[in-house]
C-alpha cells in the first residue's frame, strides 16, 4: 500500500489547550479520506499542520513524501488548499485568481491560458470570466476555489469544510468535481460535519476531543456501531465528547 | 439594563483582550507628554563657530577667548581666509561664522555668516552671538565719565522658564482624546460592520441605541483614565500649574470626550470598511487636530481662509480653553465662550450621528 | 522569478481597483503641499507691541518711532501704566509689553543708567522669545546710535553685519517645505503598507499564499515594490508642487535628492510591512504605526532642532532612519549639499533601508 499521508502521535498544544492529542494514521493515494468531527474537535489544527500552516507540538508525520516538521516548504509544491473561510481575491477577477495562482504554483504561462480556458469550460464559467469575484455566489466561488486549488494537478488536495453554507444541490455538484478530482488520481483530504457527506468518503476518521476515535470505511463503522446512518455513528461517538462546540 | 451591562462587558473584553492595543492607548499620553515635555525645545545649547580673521590682534584674541570661554559656543576652527567656511556650513559642521575686519583695531567691524536655513534658529543664534560682542565691545571701550548705561530687563510672563511643554499639554489631550475617543469608536463600529456582526447585535432585543452607548462606554472610560494620566504627569513631571482649577477643567474636558465619542459614531454611520475609517479618521481628524488647531503651529500666522477653517475643529476650541486654564488661570467661567461653543457641537454631531444611525442601520 | 512577476500582477491590480487608494495617493500631497507650508510656519511675524511711555520725551518718541520703523511689530495703542500693558497681554491684544521708565532722557543726558522693561507672553515661546531678543537688538542699536550722535567714535554702531546664508530672506516655508515632503512619505509610505498584509489576514486571503510554495522573500518584495513606485511618485509630486507653488528649487543635485527619497522610501515600506506582520488585526496595525509616525514626526528634526534636544532624546533620534533623510533633504535643497557632504546621512539610511527590508521578509511567517 502506497500511504501519502502518514501521521504518528501528532500533537498541537496552544498553551494549557491541547487542540490535537497524539493522532495517528495514514491515507492511501487516491483515497478521499473524510475527516471528521464536531466543530472544536480539532480537524483545522490537525489540516493546517499537516499543509505546513502550522507547526506541530510534537509528533511525526510525512506528506507527499516529505516531513512536516522539516520540509514543509516542499511538501506546499504537491498539495492544494482549500480554506474553510473562503479566500480568492475578491477584488480580482475571475481569471486572474486563476493565473495567479497557477503563477505561484509555477505553472507556466501558455500552459495557465489552456488550462484556464478548459476549467471555464468545465464549470460552465465562460461567460464569468471577467466577473470579479466578489460578484460570484457562494456556491460558484466554492466551485472556483476548488478548481483553483487543483489547477496545478497536486497529488493532494485538502479541504476545509468545503461545502459549508451551500444549498444540497450545489453540495451534490461539489462531491461530483471531488469525484472527478480523484479518478485524475488526486488524494483528497476533507473535512466536513455532514454526516451524509461522509458516506461519500473512501474512509473517515471521527475526531473528539483532540483524538481519532474511530477510523475505518463508512459501512464497517457503521455495522460496527449497529447504526444506519453515519450520522448515528457520529452522534454515538459525540456522546462522551468533553469539549462543547 | 442588564442586557446592556452585558454588552458593555462584551465591549471591553473585545478592547482587554488586544494587549498591544490596549498597552499602546495607556501608554501613548505618557510617551507623548515625556517627548513634548523633554525632547522638544527651539532652544539653542550649542552653536558651532568658526573664526576667521586675517590678522591676529589682541582684541579679536580676547574676543575668541570669550567665545571659547562661553559654553554655548563650540570653536570648530580658525581660518585666515573665508574660503573654508563655506563647505563647514554647508556639512553642517558650523552654524556660523565670525569674520573680523581686516583693520579691527581701528575700525571694528565683524561680520556674522550664518546658516539660515532654519530662520528661528538663526536669528537666535545671531541674537546670543551679537549681544556676546557687543558686550566684549562696551568693556573694552574706555569708560567715559557720563555714559549712561541702559539696560533692558526681560520678563517672561505666564512661563518664565520658556518651557514648551506648557503649550504642548493641552494639545497633547486634545489629540488623544479624538485618537481613542472618535478613532477607536468609528473603527471597532465599522468593524462588527464589516464582519456582519452589526446585523446579529441589531436583531438582538436591545435598542440600537443602548447598542451605539455601549460601545462608547469603554472608550470613555478610557479617555478618562488618560486624563487622569496626563494631568498628573503634567503636574508632577512638568509644573504645570493647572491654577484654573481641576474641576472645571475635568468638565470641560469631559463635553470634548463625548464630543469626539459623537464624532466617531458619526464616521461610522457613513464609511462601511475599516480602511476607509482608518484613513478618513487620520485625514480628517487627526491632521487637522495635529496642524490647524494651535497645537504646535499658532494659529494666528495662519492665512485668514485657515484660520477660518480652524474654527470648525472642536479640538481648537477644546486647546483655546484648556490652554488658558491650565496655564494662565483662568476658570471655567471665564472660557465661558469657548466652553458653549463644545457644548454647541457636541449637541449638533450628536443629533446628527444619531439620526444617521437610525437611517442607516436601525 | 515568474512567481515575482504574477504576485506584482497582482497586487498593482489591487491597488489600481481600490476605491480609495489611488486617489488618496495622488490627493493627498496635493493638498498637504497646498495647505501645509502655510500651517506648518513658525514664522514669527504680527508680534503685538503695546508700549507704554512713562517718559514721554522727544527721545521715547524716537526709541518709539524706531521699533515701530523695524517692521517687525505690530504696534498696538499707547496705553498709560504698566498694568495696562500687562491687560493688554492677558486678552491678547499684545504679544510684548515694553515700559520705558520715567525720565530717560533726563537720566540718559545726565549720564545716569536706564532700565528699560520688556514683558512677553511665553506661552508661545518662540513668538515671545524671537520677538522680545528683536525688540532688545533694536533698542541696543538705538543705544549705540545715541552714542554716534555724541560723536563716540568708538561705539561699534553699524559695525556688526549679519550675512543669512543659504535662505537669505528667512522664509521659514523653505525650510518647512522638504520636511512637508517627508511626513508625506511617512504617513502614506507607513500607513498603506501596515495595512496590507494585515488585511489579507483579516479576510483571509493570506491562507492561501501561506499553503503555496511561495517564498517568503517573493511574496515580501511583490508587496514592496509597489510601495517603493508609489513612495518615489509621492515624492516627485511633491517636488514639484514645491516648485509650482512655492518656487522652491533643490539648491543641490536632483539626483542626490532621490538617492535619498528612495533609500527612505524603502525603510517606510519596511516599517509598515514589520507592523503588519506583527499585528493581527487592521486596529492594531493602525495604532503601533501610529505610535511609530508620532516619534518620527515629533523625534527627528522636523519641527525642533535634534541639537536642541538632551542628551537621552538625541540618542533615540539617532535610531531613528527619518532623521538622516531630513538633514540630507534639507541641506540638498536649501545648502547645496553634495553626497560627499553627506556620505554619513547616507550610510545610515543605506543600512536602515536594508534591515528593514530583511525584516520585513523575515517577520513574515508563513507557518504559525
Amino acid at each position: 500500500m502506497d500511504s501519502v499521508i502518514k501521521v504518528e502521535e501528532l500533537t498541537k498544544r496552544f498553551g494549557n489547550f491541547t487542540a490535537v492529542d497524539h493522532i495517528s494514521f495514514s491515507v492511501q493515494r487516491g483515497e478521499i479520506f473524510g475527516f471528521l468531527g464536531a466543530n472544536g474537535a480539532g480537524k483545522t489544527t490537525a489540516m493546517r499542520m499537516l499543509c505546513g500552516l502550522s507547526r506541530p507540538t510534537s509528533g511525526r508525520g510525512m506528506v507527499a513524501g516529505y516531513d512536516i516538521e522539516t520540509q514543509y516548504e516542499d511538501i506546499k509544491n504537491n498539495i492544494g488548499y482549500m480554506s474553510q473561510r473562503f479566500s480568492l481575491y475578491e477584488d480580482l477577477k475571475v481569471w486572474e485568481n486563476i493565473r495567479l495562482f497557477g503563477g505561484i504554483y509555477g505553472v507556466d504561462e501558455k500552459e495557465i491560458k489552456h488550462r484556464t480556458d478548459e476549467l471555464l469550460a468545465e464549470l460552465h464559467f465562460e461567460k464569468e470570466r471577467n466577473a470579479y469575484v466578489k460578484s460570484l455566489p457562494l456556491g460558484w466561488k466554492q466551485k472556483l476555489a476548488f478548481s483553483v486549488a487543483i489547477f496545478h494537478r497536486p497529488s493532494i488536495v485538502f479541504l476545509d469544510e468545503p461545502t459549508g453554507g451551500v444549498d444540497p444541490a450545489t453540495r451534490r455538484q461539489f462531491w461530483e468535481m471531488i469525484y472527478a478530482a480523484a479518478e485524475q488520481g488526486i488524494t483528497i483530504f476533507v473535512t466536513t460535519h455532514y454526516m451524509d457527506e461522509a458516506e461519500y468518503c473512501n474512509r473517515v476518521s471521527i475526531m473528539v476531543d483532540g483524538r481519532i476515535d474511530a477510523l475505518d470505511t463508512p459501512r464497517r463503522l457503521k455495522s460496527e456501531f449497529g447504526a444506519t446512518t453515519m450520522d448515528e455513528v457520529f452522534r454515538a461517538l459525540a456522546r462522551h465528547a468533553g469539549r462543547k462546540e | 439594563m442588564d442586557v446592556f451591562a452585558a454588552f458593555v462587558r462584551k465591549e471591553f473584553l473585545h478592547i482587554f483582550r488586544d494587549k498591544r492595543t490596549m498597552l499602546i492607548l495607556l501608554v501613548m499620553p505618557v510617551v507623548m507628554i515625556v517627548i513634548f515635555g523633554f525632547a522638544l525645545s527651539n532652544e539653542i545649547n550649542n552653536i558651532n563657530l568658526a573664526v576667521v580673521s586675517s590678522q591676529r590682534n589682541e582684541t579679536v584674541r580676547q574676543l575668541v577667548e570669550r567665545f571659547d570661554a562661553n559654553h554655548y559656543f563650540t570653536i570648530v576652527g580658525e581660518y585666515a581666509t573665508a574660503e573654508p567656511v563655506e563647505h563647514l556650513l554647508r556639512a553642517g559642521k558650523a552654524d556660523m561664522a565670525i569674520v573680523f575686519g581686516t583693520d579691527f583695531d581701528r575700525q571694528p567691524s565683524v561680520q556674522l555668516i550664518v546658516d539660515a536655513s532654519n530662520p528661528n534658529i538663526a536669528s537666535n543664534e545671531v541674537f546670543y552671538t551679537s549681544s556676546v560682542i557687543r558686550k566684549a565691545m562696551a568693556e573694552t571701550r574706555p569708560a567715559t565719565q557720563e555714559e549712561a548705561v541702559v539696560t533692558t530687563h526681560l520678563r517672561m510672563l505666564y512661563n518664565p522658564q520658556m518651557r514648551s511643554s506648557y503649550n504642548f499639554v493641552p494639545g497633547i489631550m486634545g489629540l488623544i482624546f479624538i485618537l481613542i475617543s472618535a478613532l477607536m469608536t468609528s473603527i471597532s463600529i465599522v468593524r462588527e460592520k464589516e464582519q456582519g456582526t452589526m446585523e446579529v447585535l441589531l436583531a438582538s432585543p436591545v435598542r440600537p441605541i443602548y447598542i451605539i452607548l455601549s460601545k462608547m462606554v469603554p472608550y470613555l472610560v478610557i479617555s478618562c483614565f488618560n486624563l487622569l494620566t496626563i494631568l498628573l504627569l503634567a503636574y508632577l513631571l512638568l509644573d504645570v500649574p493647572v491654577t484654573g482649577g481641576i474641576a472645571g477643567l475635568c468638565i470641560l474636558s469631559l463635553v470634548y470626550i463625548i464630543l469626539s465619542l459623537a464624532l466617531g459614531l458619526f464616521i461610522s454611520t457613513v464609511v462601511n470598511t475599516q480602511a476607509v475609517a482608518m484613513l478618513g479618521s487620520v485625514m480628517t481628524l487627526m491632521l487637522p487636530v495635529m496642524l490647524l488647531s494651535g497645537m504646535i503651529f499658532p494659529i494666528e500666522s495662519m492665512p485668514k481662509v485657515l484660520q477660518y477653517i480652524s474654527d470648525v475643529i472642536p479640538a481648537k476650541w477644546y486647546i483655546m480653553a484648556a490652554r488658558k486654564m491650565m496655564i494662565e488661570g483662568q476658570t471655567l467661567a471665564q472660557v465661558y465662550v469657548e466652553a458653549s461653543i463644545l457644548t454647541g457641537m457636541t449637541v449638533v454631531l450628536m443629533a446628527l450621528s444619531l439620526k444617521n444611525f437610525k437611517n442607516r442601520l436601525g | 522569478m515568474a512567481r515575482m512577476g504574477f504576485l506584482l500582477e497582482k497586487e498593482f491590480k489591487q491597488f489600481i481597483r481600490n476605491a480609495l487608494l489611488p486617489k488618496l495617493v495622488i490627493m493627498f500631497p496635493i493638498l498637504v503641499m497646498l495647505i501645509m507650508p502655510w500651517v506648518a510656519t513658525m514664522e514669527v511675524k504680527n508680534v503685538a507691541v503695546t508700549v507704554v511711555d512713562n517718559d514721554r520725551t522727544q527721545l521715547s518718541h524716537r526709541l518709539v518711532d524706531k521699533i515701530a520703523a523695524s517692521g517687525y511689530f505690530d504696534m498696538q495703542p499707547l496705553v498709560a501704566g504698566y498694568r495696562a500693558g500687562e491687560q493688554d497681554i492677558s486678552t491678547g491684544r499684545a504679544d510684548i509689553v515694553i515700559e520705558i521708565p520715567q525720565g530717560m532722557e533726563r537720566n540718559i543726558e545726565s549720564g545716569q543708567n536706564v532700565a528699560l522693561q520688556i514683558s512677553a507672553n511665553a506661552v508661545d515661546g518662540m513668538k515671545g522669545g524671537i520677538g522680545s531678543n528683536y525688540l532688545v537688538s533694536i533698542i541696543n542699536d538705538f543705544v549705540a546710535e545715541l552714542g554716534a550722535d555724541r560723536g563716540d567714535e568708538t561705539a561699534p554702531a553699524g559695525a556688526l553685519s549679519v550675512l543669512y546664508l543659504y535662505n537669505p530672506t528667512l522664509n521659514y516655508r523653505f525650510f518647512m517645505i522638504p520636511a512637508l515632503m517627508i511626513i508625506l512619505v511617512i504617513t502614506i509610505g507607513g500607513f498603506l503598507p501596515a495595512l496590507n498584509i494585515v488585511s489579507e489576514k483579516e479576510i483571509g486571503t493570506i491562507e492561501q499564499i501561506n499553503v503555496s510554495p511561495v517564498r517568503k522573500w517573493e511574496f515580501i518584495l511583490a508587496k514592496l515594490i509597489p510601495y517603493w513606485i508609489m513612495g518615489v511618485v509621492i515624492f516627485s509630486l511633491a517636488l514639484l508642487l514645491a516648485y509650482w507653488i512655492y518656487g522652491l528649487a533643490p539648491a543641490g543635485s536632483l539626483l542626490t535628492i532621490y538617492a535619498a527619497a528612495v533609500l527612505f522610501t524603502i525603510v517606510m515600506s519596511g516599517v509598515g510591512l514589520i507592523v503588519s506582520n506583527y499585528s493581527s488585526t487592521m486596529q492594531q496595525s493602525m495604532f503601533i504605526m501610529f505610535f511609530f509616525a508620532v516619534l518620527f514626526i515629533l523625534m527627528c528634526g522636523l519641527f525642533t532642532p535634534v541639537a536642541s534636544m538632551p542628551a537621552w532624546a538625541q540618542v533615540i533620534a539617532s535610531l531613528l532612519p527619518p532623521r538622516y533623510f531630513i538633514e540630507i533633504l534639507r541641506s540638498v535643497y536649501l545648502k547645496g549639499s553634495g553626497i560627499a557632504e553627506l556620505y554619513e546621512q547616507f550610510l545610515f539610511l543605506a543600512g536602515f533601508a536594508v534591515l528593514f527590508s530583511v525584516g520585513a521578509v523575515l517577520s513574515y511567517q508563513k507557518r504559525g
